[in-house]
């Protein structure tokens, strides 16, 4: 039985397990989390497709799989059209009456990383979410290709050190700012596109049952911290979460329609980015004097890019 | 329901319109696609369907080729009737996921618009998409003609939705040649194509929840050779089943199908192996060499996948010398389809005289006259007893003549 209304961790985490335990996703990863979340969220049947990524070589190694649902993963960048293709499938299906059950109600869901949705899945996703495929993709953000050792992607931040953005005696890690894809995914007009992160666990449950009742394409990116690449002990993932939600580095939020902004987690205290900073390796050498500036720079960028949510949220446009 | 589409007994069909059709009368669940030249017309007509209440399954108009085959497998997957139609560059996009569908045992049809891959960009009819193909685990048929292309397409789901193939299928036709060109065609009434085709079963259906399925699972040095070894073995055993469906079809049409099509090979000393509307060509100009006391004929494999190695040999194993043309760029090798005509006569006792000849690439017009010159140059070679020229040559290029490999068998 999932749960409908989200009251109590212990219940939560009991729900419905439609994903196993059994997996070989790395200690501490958040991925789990977040994809048990939105599989106990609800009791309707799931199509679950994936992109090639941590997520997926870590849940169907041949001849086992962590899913008790019906799963697809193709390639790297087409979860998205699988969705579509198999949603196209289903009306199709329910209107001949082929469907082994024409009345339980069907929900279709994508995963992908970052590297996937930011970057070589974009275009499948942009156009599934284009043609308005009723279903939900959700990105799981950990901002590196980590299933690879952990290279740059579209969504790491300036100032973090990847193997192929690295910081050494001539550079401070990645030049470029993060890509913003829930302003771009809003931009397309979605019915429902928010920002979640699972130590906000039932702001979390409440954004995946929207998205799943919505009709149409609703877009979901969840901060998912990646010890691996990261660097940071594995007991401590929702402890990083928290710095991340409480510097505001990710803002919690959504945005209906593509343009009525809520924002869903206010922090009582905000905390410097520099505290967030500084739990994770993949920072540590911005800590040198002559990297101070990168620090500034993150320091601003997210205190007026919450300071623009604030006033979006305010204007209701 | 569907609207009634009127049809005469005799229509006048390009091979585009003709798959179509096909798609139309099989009762596709899902069409997913994204147009290009040539192909860019069946999406239309299909379109056309849609738009006038012909069909009741959807139509999903994506972002590109890649998407439309990524689509395809996850609609597949759902338990469906797919199809789809491409070309060329689109085909060469959608490669990845080729093997992806057929690795998944997904029965897809593709209808596949021959036309060559850039660069230069080009949009006419050569087989270089067919071949990019060619390892990629489908089925793949040949059509000459229009009437070929809609038989072929209809086919093409029996053989691929049969629970002892599941593989998708391709039915290749020639880009402007087969698919811009009004033929006559004799389509079945839509009871009778949708009583041969009959309704899908399908199997591992995603959308039957009371049995979870896992597509698309992670298989390392343990287990990939046996899956890919199962795929060739399935493919293999397709056989009977293209056989039995080609019986069945000419049960309700009265056209008869062949893995390989032969054309006055019964007494053949020379013979020209073709692809696609080569071969009608190819059948004139034996014709006209049996005018001049040559014994010529054509062999050409209507089934491409899988490889029919032994009807080959079969039809040619007593010829003197045979012409295999290939209508692709060969990449610094013999033409890929000599390669496999030769492997099979290698394998007979007379081991028949095999030459290759490149040709109509980027849609470059090949006349009766080229292949009158081609068997001319075979008899040379049944005369001689020795193949007389480069092992490789060029069949109406301009410019010096260009040739490759020497014979060492004197």
């Amino acid at each position: 039985m999932a749960i409908t209304s989200v009251k109590n961790l212990k219940e939560f985490s009991t729900a419905n397990d439609r994903f196993e335990g059994a997996h070989t996703l790395c200690p501490g990863c958040a991925h789990s989390m977040i994809v048990r979340e939105l599989m106990n969220c609800t009791d309707d049947n799931l199509v679950v497709t994936t992109n090639t990524g941590c997520l997926e070589v870590s849940t169907a190694v041949y001849p086992f799989t962590s899913w008790d649902t019906s799963w697809m993963h193709i390639g790297f960048e087409n979860a998205a059209s699988a969705a579509g293709g198999a949603e196209a499938m289903y009306k199709a299906r329910k209107k001949k009456g082929t469907l082994k059950d024409n009345d339980a109600p069907v929900k279709f869901v994508a995963f992908g990383g970052d590297g996937s949705t930011f970057d070589i899945g974009f275009q499948w996703l942009s156009g599934a979410f284009e043609r308005g495929h009723d279903f939900t993709y959700i990105c799981l953000d950990n901002e590196n290709y980590a299933n690879t050792g952990g290279q740059r992607s579209s969504a790491t931040p300036i100032g973090a050190t990847t193997s192929t953005a690295q910081a050494g005696t001539h550079s401070y890690g990645k030049k470029e700012k993060k890509k913003d894809i829930v302003a771009i995914m809003a931009a397309h007009g979605a019915p429902y596109v928010a920002q979640l992160a699972p130590n906000k666990w039932k702001s979390m449950a409440k954004g995946f049952q929207k998205a799943l009742e919505t009709e149409g394409p609703c877009f979901i990116n969840t901060v998912s911290p990646c010890c691996t690449e990261w660097r940071f002990d594995p007991k401590d993932t929702i402890n990083i979460t928290d710095l991340a939600t409480d510097s505001l580095m990710f803002p919690i939020y959504e945005i209906i329609d593509g343009h009525e902004l809520n924002i869903l987690y206010r922090p009582k205290n905000v905390i410097p980015v520099e505290e967030y900073l500084a739990a994770q390796g993949r920072y540590k050498h911005l800590f040198k004097p002559e990297y101070r500036h990168v620090i500034d720079q993150i320091q601003k960028d997210v205190d007026e890019y919450w300071e623009m949510l604030q006033r979006r949220e305010e204007a209701r446009v | 329901m569907a609207e009634k589409f009127d049809l005469q007994e005799r229509e006048v069909w390009d091979g585009n319109y003709a798959a179509s059709q096909a798609m139309r009368q099989a009762k596709v669940d899902v069409m997913a696609a994204y147009p290009i030249t040539p192909s860019t017309p069946i999406v239309e007509n299909y379109g056309a369907y849609v738009a006038n209440g012909y069909v009741d399954g959807e139509f999903v108009m994506v972002e590109s080729e890649h998407a439309a085959m990524s689509a395809c497998v996850g609609a597949s997957a759902a338990g469906g009737r797919v199809a789809t139609a491409t070309s060329s560059q689109g085909f060469a996009l959608m490669v990845e996921v080729l093997y992806q569908a057929s690795g998944m045992r997904l029965p897809i049809v593709l209808n596949v618009v021959n036309r060559a891959l850039a660069s230069p960009l080009n949009v006419r009819g050569d087989h270089a998409d067919m071949y990019l193909g060619r390892d990629a685990g489908w089925i793949q048929m040949d059509a000459f003609n229009s009437q070929e292309a809609y038989d072929l397409a209809l086919c093409a789901f029996k053989i691929g939705e049969n629970h002892s193939v599941r593989l998708p299928v391709m039915v290749h036709q020639d880009g402007f040649i087969t698919s811009h060109t009004a033929q006559n065609v004799y389509p079945l009434t839509d009871e009778a194509a949708y009583n041969f085709v009959g309704d899908i079963d399908p199997v591992d259906d995603m959308l039957d929840f009371s049995r979870p399925v896992t597509y698309g699972a992670q298989t390392e040095e343990d287990w990939h050779f046996e899956h890919k070894a199962k795929q060739h073995k399935a493919l293999m055993d397709s056989v009977p089943v293209i056989e039995d469906v080609f019986a069945e079809f000419e049960k309700v049409s009265g056209r008869k199908y062949k893995r390989v099509e032969s054309y006055m090979m019964e007494d053949a000393e020379v013979a020209i192996v073709a692809l696609g509307t080569t071969v009608e060509t190819s059948r004139v100009a034996a014709l006209r060499m049996r005018e001049q006391g040559i014994k010529a004929g054509v062999v050409a494999p209507r089934v491409f996948r899988p490889f029919p190695f032994e009807e080959i040999r079969n039809a040619l194993e007593n010829v003197k010398s045979v012409a295999v043309l290939d209508r692709s760029s060969p990449g610094g090798a013999m033409g890929a389809f000599y390669n496999e005509v030769a492997a099979a006569l290698y394998t007979t006792q007379n081991r028949p005289l095999v030459t290759n000849y490149i040709y109509g690439l980027g849609g470059r017009d090949f006349a009766v006259k080229d292949a009158m010159d081609i068997f001319a140059d075979q008899k040379a070679n049944a005369d001689a007893g020795h193949i007389t020229t480069d092992i490789q040559q060029f069949s109406g290029l301009r410019g010096p003549k260009l040739g490759f490999f020497k014979t060492k068998r004197g």
